[in-house]
């Protein structure tokens, strides 16, 4: 013990050690602040907070474990790109590989059941500000930033849905995506659609609506397979990570967790 | 016996009856003792006792037993343990689990603030802070640790889900979108697509956002409370339980082949007969009750729909806003007032058109194909 306690005193006297961590071992306040306020990630966080605001019956962690799942989805997902191709001819394979051919693997499980918990959490987490009152000033800007961000979380579960290539996938997102048809002016069914034309030459037909936007063709297929794998890996989670960078910092700004006045 | 319970439940799972009976427990379990007239009342009362935790926990172990013994019959087993359907099976439990426990929290806070006591929020903090590291990073790392234990023990038990190929030639019956998704496409029975899938689903958006803005109550702040917020509260979990979660339950477990109902003890039968007859509210009125044919012009033609329509968006509000939510119109203002009540009608049509399917197989109140105009 005392030896372990001695390479401990001196790993933290090192120059290494130093230029890591810019104050002393924090059992002070003043430097369990420093530890919040000179690290990147801890200082989304206040230094202080309400004692009532951190209870798990006040704030459920909601919101915490809707990041730690987002999180968790990197990760994983990072590790399934490894192995998925996202083409018409590998795509199903893939998946099925991976099932069948990695012992005690649950990469794929974890995937998909942290982003079915990550939608209900998201609900939740939104239930709870809104049962607290916490939406209210001066946190009214932030409540909207949530809001995209639950926008932001169903859309990259809906573009994750098709990657599998399956039935279940393919279809889910055919009945989807066929809203998009529907859309006012911009979609060939939309009401509004056929006033877009130039003598008798319509301007918004299938090959060029919102839907053919969205799928990268007139139906779910190659280009709607590679359309929705972009967003899924990097359109959809980049604009996610600003938004949540916001919705942190902004907790932080607006007087932290809510709390009666 | 057993089998007869399985048939009621199946007969009291059609939706008419089931959002009849969905729609009573709300208010009744929302104001129990406070609605109604004095004999309902004196009813409901004892329903107050829903919120006290030991009462609360029997109610939804009950609940769980009921839910696994039913796990024993082999037509709700083959729905609800469907891989992607165990997460909305316990969404289910969670969400309930969660709205009761904040309509408690409330009512223990306004139990306290009535006896003129400190609430929970502020005995338990007083004005009192508490650093950051350790006390908050530590819960956080726990809940951490935890989840990626329950994580994995969940992934370990059940495997995702993967069918067949993709195969655009064929179409699987029922046809789905992704679970949470499907309050949308309930939508589309009693909507066409583009109010269903694009206008509706941007004006919950738009209305979420509105929140803030709309709501002047400074009460409740910060705070769970019950009293202080009872209408905002009301208007809130109506749309998040009563039309988001119920309609997401309806789409995922009633929903069987070729979009019919089943009830949930049933097997889903692709050959199951349901006649279509829905007809617009012109044929009622001018073919069923007047005896003649629909007249040409579209003008005429609709002129009961469009004003009934009219009614309810442009007049409903300024006769609210004289009598019976005069008190709010003055709060609010002409712009936020005429705001929440186009947001709040808007919301409110859906379940009054479903309504009007289930009893009357209304298609349309007002319908001009000929601009796309239906409603």
């Amino acid at each position: 013990m005392a030896v372990l306690k001695k390479l401990w005193d001196y790993t933290r006297n090192t120059q290494l050690w130093n230029s890591i961590f810019r104050h002393g071992p924090p059992d002070t306040a003043r430097n369990r602040g420093l530890v919040v306020l000179t690290n990147v990630f801890l200082h989304l966080h206040p230094v202080k907070v309400r004692r009532s605001g951190i209870r798990l019956r006040f704030t459920w962690c909601m919101g915490g474990i809707t990041f730690f799942l987002f999180l968790v989805e990197v990760a994983t997902g990072l590790l399934l790109m490894f192995y998925y191709h996202p083409t018409v001819e590998y795509a199903y394979v893939d998946i099925v590989d991976l099932r069948e051919q990695v012992p005690l693997g649950v990469m794929r499980e974890l995937h998909r059941w942290g982003a079915h918990a990550m939608v209900i959490t998201v609900w939740l987490h939104m239930l709870r500000v809104f049962m607290t009152g916490s939406y209210k000033p001066p946190r009214e800007f932030n409540w909207n930033v949530g809001v995209l961000l639950l926008v932001l979380t169903l859309l990259l579960s809906f573009t994750g849905y098709l990657l599998p290539w399956d039935q279940l996938a393919m279809w889910a997102v055919t009945v989807g995506s066929n809203m998009a048809r529907a859309t006012p002016l911009l979609g060939h069914e939309g009401p509004g659609s056929s006033l877009l034309k130039i003598g008798d030459i319509s301007l918004i037909n299938a090959g060029n609506d919102a839907r053919f936007a969205l799928l990268g063709g007139r139906f779910v297929g190659a280009g709607a397979l590679l359309r929705f794998y972009v967003l899924h890996c990097v359109g959809i989670p980049v604009v996610a990570i600003i938004l949540m960078a916001v919705h942190f910092w902004r907790v932080r700004k607006d007087g932290g967790i809510s709390g009666p006045v | 016996m057993i089998e007869a319970l399985k048939h009621s439940v199946n007969w009291l799972s059609a939706p008419p009856r089931f959002f009849t009976i969905t729609l009573a427990a709300f208010f009744v379990l929302l104001f129990p003792g406070e609605l109604g007239p004095a004999w309902l009342r004196r009813l409901t009362r004892p329903l107050q006792t829903v919120y006290r935790p030991k009462v609360g926990g029997i109610v939804f172990a009950v609940l769980g037993v009921l839910f696994l013994a039913s796990c024993f019959d082999p037509n709700f087993a083959l729905i609800v343990l469907k891989p992607d359907n165990v997460p909305i099976a316990a969404m289910i439990f969670l969400v309930a689990f969660f709205v009761w426990f904040g309509l408690k929290e409330g009512r223990r806070n306004d139990a306290l603030r009535a006896a003129e006591q400190p609430i929970i929020e502020k005995r338990e903090s007083g004005d009192g802070k508490v650093m950051v590291w350790p006390d908050l990073v530590y819960t956080e790392f726990l809940c951490m640790i935890l989840w990626t234990i329950f994580l994995i023990v969940w992934s370990i038990c059940l495997k995702a889900p993967i069918e067949e190929p993709a195969n655009p030639a064929k179409t699987p019956n029922p046809s789905k979108a992704p679970w949470y998704f499907l309050g949308l496409q309930e939508m589309l029975v009693y909507y066409d697509p583009w109010i269903a899938g694009v206008l509706l689903p941007g004006l919950i958006i738009v209305g979420l956002c509105a929140i803030p803005y709309i709501d002047k109550n400074p009460k409740g702040n910060g705070y769970f409370t019950f009293k202080e917020r009872k209408p905002e509260i009301a208007i809130f979990l109506f749309g998040f339980v009563v039309l988001w979660v119920w309609l997401i339950i309806i789409g995922t477990f009633l929903r069987g082949p070729n979009q019919n109902f089943f009830g949930p003890f049933e097997y889903w039968d692709a050959h199951k007969l349901v006649p279509l007859i829905n007809v617009d509210l012109s044929q009622i009125i001018w073919v069923k009750w007047m005896h003649t044919a629909l007249p040409r012009n579209p003008i005429l033609r609709e002129i009961f729909g469009l004003t009934l329509v009219a009614a309810y968006f442009l007049a409903l509000p300024p006769l609210l806003a004289k009598r019976w939510l005069k008190g709010y119109y003055e709060k609010l203002g002409p712009t936020r007032f005429h705001i929440m009540m186009f947001l709040g009608l808007t919301m409110l049509s859906l379940p009054i058109k479903m309504m009007l399917r289930w009893t009357l197989n209304m298609h349309y109140v007002v319908t001009v194909p000929e601009i796309f105009f239906n409603i």
